[in-house]
């Protein structure tokens, strides 16, 4: 393509995507400079979205904060809720319940699933094909039932606490967690034969936009779209936190299976993948989880020492790290938060230079990334 | 029932009292009939934001299905009646909501979808780049109280704004 | 390979420029060193063979009120160590050597931190505001910010 570009040479062109765009999945702006089809540069520009979340961290309560955890991934809500939880645990040496932690463990690998559905379903559907988003609505829309029941909310849950979890699962909540898991597991080879070897899909995404193992560990990019260029990187596994260490899971890695290691496909199967031993956690967590309390003994006035600590979890869209400083206030010192989306997009203008523009839109839904984190 | 007369076929057999199958004739008010049009294909800007984006989408998705109520998204503001403003506004993006209002064809409705764009939601007090309500920026219709709402409350949003068409005088006199 | 290790072989081969190790409640420690020698001692901790530090977590300004610093925190995929680096400035015209030739993942962070805090990465290949508009006045995350009352006629 590039070379028909030299060929035919045409007026150059700037084309602004966004902030207000279907596909760039919320207020990106994609600045493009285009030749004809083909793009010569694409320069995001993000901040539609700047809601002051480190500011804010520097004004509340350690407590407080949890509620705009949730906003800061809104698809991965407990995971961040988990992650600001940890850090703080981290910070003050609290001592978590056993059961507490295998609740977190179990609902952040259902929202895991909840999140890659989206992931699934929108990047399908920017790809052209809509169906598929609504077999993943309709299978997230029971994950947040489940929510539902545990902390009432379906969206931002605000359930994790530090310390703990505000409260112990409802009655037949594990029951109804493995019909779901019953009822989801054959989802995914359904996914497979519905779309993803689908030759149109396949020929869209093969190719386009890979990432060499060096590039990504360069530009900091962390979780699936690492993984996607195969490198077999896990907190869950590498940096074990929690208690992950008690389960059998793989790191899904990509291969390089229809083209090229690290290409668009290689990062959409990981995430399909990623569902699957998702399942296979949750189901080892209800199968192993103890009886107990579900909270230590957090005063109300928390004040922990004073300290920086820098955590990092494994969310959906990467590592999640949270950089604290206390000076043993009531209210964070400074609070830094690490989103993978944002320095995920830190690669983006490298990788789009000579795609068509059709591609920078599978290469947006190929990373997965969610605004409020980037702009935060 | 778009079907033109002429062309359709027989018609449902003729009851007692009516007109006949060939006649499709309605007689009401023209406001009536136009409001009924408009309130029945409230196409949507897929405006959004932030996190109430994920429940517009899950509203429009397998469950809730807003389709029912005639509410189809799109994906530019040039074929849209309603935007529905879903999350928080900066003040980065202010001019651009404007801009996406003024885009819109008349006659254009707005309904503000969650706290943040009703107030600023939790980043009222402490966030210095948040505008505090969509409302300073454009006419609001229907707000949607919620942090999210749920797919419900935005139905309801949605059946409120069609009982506001419904009152819609289209041949008042122009004061 | 543990902090106070690599703080050694940091102060072995560039002697001064490393000025303290902060391991007392730092998780993970600090190697303090001096601004204008961060993008030498980040190649070596880079390229070194035993530190391999291959990939930069997170980079960050933050406001002592006295002073300012930016903090960075480095990883290694293929050891599996890790270790924080700090460089302390000055409040007036907070300024120092860009890394982003280092780990090309410090660009993105590096403009947050000239956004948010207005410490200026020397060097740096591309260094504008991210998140706020052009036309912003000030830096929010200084702790001395005074929000404004009204940006483009909107109140804040």
């Amino acid at each position: 393509m590039k070379a028909r570009a030299e060929a035919l040479p045409t007026q150059e062109m700037l084309i602004n995507m966004g902030p207000q765009h279907p596909s760039t999945h919320g207020v990106l702006r994609v600045i493009l400079r285009t030749d004809g089809e083909v793009v010569v540069n694409a320069r995001p520009d993000v901040g539609y979205l700047h809601r002051a979340l480190e500011k804010i961290g520097e004004r509340v309560t350690y407590a407080q904060y949890m509620p705009f955890t949730d906003r800061l991934d809104y698809l991965a809500a407990m995971n961040c809720n988990a992650a600001w939880a940890w850090t703080v645990e981290k910070l003050a040496g609290i001592e978590v319940p056993e059961r507490a932690e295998y609740i977190r463990v179990i609902v952040c690998e259902l929202n895991r699933i909840a999140s890659h559905l989206i992931a699934f379903g929108s990047f399908t559907a920017d790809m052209g094909a809509f169906t598929p988003f609504l077999y993943a609505i309709r299978e997230r829309e029971r994950i947040n039932d489940l929510f539902e029941d545990i902390c009432g909310n379906r969206l931002t849950y605000n359930y994790v606490r530090i310390g703990g979890v505000s409260a112990d699962l409802p009655d037949r909540f594990l029951e109804k967690t493995k019909e779901f898991l019953d009822y989801f597991a054959p989802k995914v080879p359904e996914y497979n034969n519905l779309i993803s070897y689908n030759k149109i899909f396949v020929h869209r995404l093969a190719n386009v936009a890979a990432v060499t193992p060096e590039d990504a560990v360069g530009y900091g990019l962390t979780g699936p779209n690492l993984r996607g260029s195969g490198v077999p990187f896990d907190l869950r596994k590498n940096e074990p936190y929690s208690v992950y260490p008690e389960f059998d899971f793989d790191v899904c890695v990509g291969t390089g299976e229809r083209g090229t290691l690290g290409d668009c496909f290689d990062r959409y199967m990981v995430r399909i993948n990623e569902m699957k031993e998702s399942v296979r956690i949750v189901r080892q967590a209800i199968e192993q989880i103890p009886e107990g309390p579900v909270m230590a003994k957090v005063p109300r006035m928390f004040k922990p020492p004073v300290g920086e600590v820098y955590f990092r979890a494994e969310n959906p869209r990467g590592e999640t790290g949270i950089y604290l400083i206390s000076d043993g206030t009531v209210n964070p010192y400074r609070l830094k938060i690490r989103a993978p989306s944002f320095v995920t997009m830190g690669i983006f203008e490298k990788i789009t230079k000579g795609l068509m523009i059709a591609d920078v839109v599978a290469v947006i839904g190929s990373f997965d990334i969610i605004l409020p984190e980037i702009d935060r | 029932m778009s079907q033109d007369p002429a062309q359709s076929g027989p018609g449902p057999a003729a009851s007692p009292g009516s007109l006949g199958p060939e006649a499709h004739v309605m007689v009401g008010n023209a406001d009536k009939f136009i409001n009924w049009c408009r309130r029945s294909s409230l196409w949507y800007l897929l405006f959004a934001t932030a996190c109430c984006g994920i429940e517009l989408m899950q509203a429009g998705a397998s469950r809730y299905d807003l389709d029912r109520f005639g509410a189809v998204f799109r994906a530019t503001p040039r074929q849209s009646d309603l935007m529905i403003v879903a999350g928080t506004i900066t003040h980065k993006m202010a001019s651009r909501v404007i801009r996406l209002y003024e885009q819109m064809p008349e006659p254009k409705y707005v309904i503000s979808m969650g706290s943040c764009a009703n107030t600023g939601g939790p980043f009222y007090k402490d966030s210095y780049c948040v505008v505090k309500g969509v409302d300073l920026l454009i006419p609001v219709d229907v707000y949607v109280p919620g942090c999210p709402p749920r797919p419900e409350a935005l139905i309801d949003g949605i059946i409120k704004l069609q009982k506001i068409i419904d009152q819609k005088k289209n041949f008042a006199a122009k004061a | 390979m543990e902090p106070k290790e690599i703080f050694e072989k940091v102060t072995e081969k560039f002697g001064g420029k490393a000025v303290e190790l902060q391991g007392e409640g730092f998780r993970p420690a600090f190697v303090v060193v001096s601004p204008e020698s961060v993008r030498e001692i980040a190649l070596f901790l880079r390229d070194d063979p035993a530190m391999k530090f291959d990939s930069l977590m997170c980079l960050s300004g933050v406001d002592y009120k006295d002073r300012f610093a930016v903090t960075y925190h480095l990883h290694s995929l293929s050891v599996g160590h890790q270790i924080g680096v700090k460089a302390y400035l000055p409040r007036e015209a907070p300024s120092l050597p860009s890394v982003d030739m280092v780990w090309p993942a410090a660009n993105f962070q590096e403009r947050e931190a000239f956004d948010l805090y207005g410490i200026v990465f020397e060097g740096s290949w591309d260094l504008r505001r991210i998140l706020l508009p052009e036309d912003w006045e000030g830096h929010p995350l200084r702790k001395d910010y005074k929000y404004p009352e009204f940006y483009n006629g909107i109140k804040v």
